[in-house]
């Protein structure tokens, strides 16, 4: 169960576009080539950081590089919680996290990428099935006439199609014509 | 900041005393006015239909039009 939390994790944080790539300080870069090809490839055997919605504790803090006023800040936190003052709580939350809810909740832009893109494709696929219609399709067969499909309505019509609450029931045969 | 402690347990039994009375309740409204705004008026229908139907005049109509092959129009 824990092993699939943790593959959930990582693996939701390829997916996720707003995953952040932090160097830690032991630094840890990919150099199995030698040369500069992918310099920024993430060196997944390291915990990684993400924000989530779903999963709200990554493996490591955000800032885990900390300068002396930090320190200091974190050697306080191991006391009693209620010594600490609202600003140094929000700050200790900024030091272990990158984003807030709301803040990765924030709405976008992208909606309008999105239908933009969508409109874009439906036209073009509407030119696609107009060149079609002209160029590729045979002749319609030849039931698809007036005089056919006319003809078809009147045997219909002559055979009582559905009479009680269908076809024929629309037709007033003692008038000749649609009620 | 001392909230209320929030409901820890018998979420989804409260849940289902709420919701399946409803459904219940909204599925046989569903039935009872699937049957008496569909059902009953298309038995009325047919019965009224064939309350006058002669089924000699209606054949006889039918073979003037020409539309069977074993017994053709009178005339023919």
């Amino acid at each position: 169960m824990c092993m699939l939390h943790l593959t959930t994790g990582r693996v939701g944080c390829l997916l996720s576009k707003q995953v952040v790539v932090a160097l830690t300080s032991s630094g840890a870069r990919m150099s199995s080539h030698g040369h500069h090809e992918v310099s920024d490839s993430v060196d997944m055997s390291q915990p990684m950081y993400w924000d989530r919605l779903d999963t709200p504790l990554p493996d490591r803090p955000w800032k885990d590089v900390l300068d002396s006023t930090d320190k200091s800040l974190k050697q306080k936190e191991k006391g009693p919680w209620t010594a600490l003052s609202k600003e140094e709580k929000i700050a200790l939350y900024r030091l272990k996290f990158n984003h807030t809810y709301p803040e990765m909740k924030r709405p976008s832009h992208e909606w309008k990428t999105v239908i933009g893109g969508m409109f874009i494709f439906f036209g073009i696929t509407g030119l696609v099935v107009f060149w079609q219609g002209h160029y590729v399709y045979p002749p319609q067969p030849h039931t698809f006439g007036e005089e056919w499909q006319a003809k078809q309505v009147q045997r219909m019509l002559d055979m009582q199609i559905n009479p009680i609450e269908g076809f024929s029931a629309q037709w007033d045969y003692k008038n000749k014509q649609w009620k | 900041m001392s909230l209320a402690k929030p409901a820890m347990r018998g979420l989804l039994g409260k849940r289902l005393r709420f919701h399946l009375p409803i459904a219940f309740a909204l599925s046989l409204v569903a039935a009872a006015a699937f049957k008496y705004g569909v059902t009953e008026p298309r038995k009325q229908a047919y019965a009224d239909f064939y309350k006058q139907y002669d089924a000699t005049k209606e054949f006889n109509n039918m073979r003037e039009a020409g539309i069977f092959q074993s017994v053709r129009p009178t005339g023919e």
